[in-house]
């Protein structure tokens, strides 16, 4: 039987004591560094056990000396326990360290992706790396952290868009069921209400970003209408995707796009006639009694507005994907989706495109 | 309230309005496309406005203007107009008031 002591540096030289003490501190060190602003995500759970410290482990006693053989063997027991305590101690303990590994890697991961997600936004020129634009120095923390949310989220939309439009295309060339593709149409309608909910919130914040087009790439800027696409624009893109076509779904789509021609046009001079007001208002010498605040009162009347303009305008645009819907049979409306998902992948694409494009050295 | 009822039944089309919204001229650029010619009433422009605006709210309307009446039946606001416009229902409830095209 060995003395307690050598068991002590055994167990030292398995690695087995020290790491203990180093763990908790890497543990610790994680948890310092998991900055308050992240937010929503834990990036690391911690395994509250882990702080529990080792309570199991129980240094070997010296050893008492035996007066007799009874007592030896009972000392030698007592020896036996601990070892075996300090084993099963051990395991305990090295199966946390490999959980608490195995977190890190996740984490690890996850870190690897958000920065990844931050760099693709930041390329997109979006608004969480725009530090540049001055119209946002001064901003309050609310509208600042309300804005990267919807980016953040927006992000999230494009990719979700892109594998859908992916599993539309493999279900349209894999002949599906249509009770199947009527699955794949529900989400897709589904998804661009999400879009229209959280342009919703994000006008609430600061309605001017969400008509800035900021969040959008440059060529989809190009083609904006009051913070996003032309409803009329859907049906032009989507339209020619549809043949063969029944002589009463060509009479509905023709209403249809006249009506949307009809409440754009509406809007759009709506829009204008808030312009104009504000600039007159804006242009306007304040009355004789210098009266500045009522001036800036009624301006901002004006821009409050602005919100409902956005409101209205995706409001055009769902109920124009709803009606084309209805309109067509399940398989045209999965082919529409399709087509129009791709064209705003590929102005997108030209964007980036665009941006990238050799240009003559100055 | 009585006399949101009574002026929204004095012609086929009624909008209430303020003065200052710009949806409220939005929807009236709408139905003039449509060939109709609706009354516009500017509540912040009547004394007993404040009554009216709380009228309209409890009649239901989200947001007190615009409110468009045909009929002098309420139909809603902006939303509401523009869902009926895009699914075909408007055209037909304004058939009775569409003006003459003036040659």
């Amino acid at each position: 039987m060995s003395s307690p002591s050598t068991e002590l540096a055994s167990f030292r030289r398995m690695g087995i004591y020290e790491p203990f003490h180093s763990m908790s501190t890497w543990a610790n060190n994680f948890k310092d560094n998991d900055s308050p602003n992240t937010g929503s995500s834990t990036v690391v759970q911690m395994d509250a056990r882990l702080d529990n410290k080792s309570s199991e482990y129980v240094s070997p006693e010296p050893g008492e000396p035996s007066r007799n053989d009874h007592e030896a063997n009972r000392a030698n027991d007592k020896i036996q326990r601990r070892l075996a305590q300090n084993r099963e101690a051990a395991r305990k303990s090295r199966l946390r360290k490999k959980a608490y590994v195995q977190q890190l890697e996740t984490s690890r991961l996850k870190l690897a992706q958000l920065e990844q997600e931050l760099e693709r936004a930041r390329q997109q020129g979006l608004y969480i790396g725009g530090i540049s634009d001055t119209n946002y120095l001064g901003m309050s923390a609310t509208v600042n952290s309300g804005i990267a949310a919807f980016e953040m989220e927006y992000v999230h939309w494009v990719d979700e868009q892109h594998r859908q439009i992916s599993e539309l295309r493999n279900a349209l060339q894999a002949h599906i069921t249509d009770i199947e593709l009527r699955i794949l149409v529900k989400s897709g309608l589904n998804h661009y209400s999400n879009l229209f909910r959280m342009k919703a919130d994000a006008a609430k914040v600061d309605v001017f970003y969400l008509i800035s087009g900021m969040w959008r790439t440059s060529t989809e800027r190009f083609f904006q209408w009051i913070g996003g696409f032309r409803p009329s624009e859907l049906l032009n893109v989507v339209t020619p995707q549809l043949e063969p076509l029944t002589d009463q779904q060509i009479v509905d789509i023709c209403n249809l796009r006249q009506s949307s021609q009809q409440a754009e046009d509406a809007l759009s001079q709506g829009v204008d006639k808030l312009q104009q007001t504000l600039a007159q208002c804006m242009a306007a010498e304040p009355g004789g009694t210098g009266n500045y605040g009522s001036q800036m009162a009624a301006a901002m009347e004006n821009l409050e507005a602005l919100e409902g303009f956005v409101n209205q305008a995706d409001h055009l645009r769902q109920q124009t994907l709803q009606h084309m819907s209805r309109v067509l049979t399940i398989r045209q409306a999965a082919r529409g989706l399709l087509a129009l998902g791709e064209y705003f992948h590929r102005l997108r694409a030209l964007s980036s495109l665009w941006a990238a494009r050799p240009r003559e050295p100055a | 309230m009585d006399k949101v009822m009574r002026l929204a039944s004095e012609k086929g089309v009624v909008i209430f309005s303020k003065s200052s919204c710009c949806l409220c001229y939005a929807v009236n650029i709408l139905f003039q496309e449509l060939g109709v010619r609706p009354l516009m009433y500017e509540i912040d422009q009547d004394p007993e406005g404040r009554e009216m605006e709380k009228a309209l709210m409890r009649l239901g309307c989200n947001a007190p203007v615009p409110a468009v009446f045909i009929a002098g039946k309420l139909i809603g606001s902006t939303n509401e107009v523009m869902s009926l416009h895009l699914s075909g229902s408007l055209i037909p409830q304004l058939k009775p008031y569409m003006q003459q095209t003036m040659s």
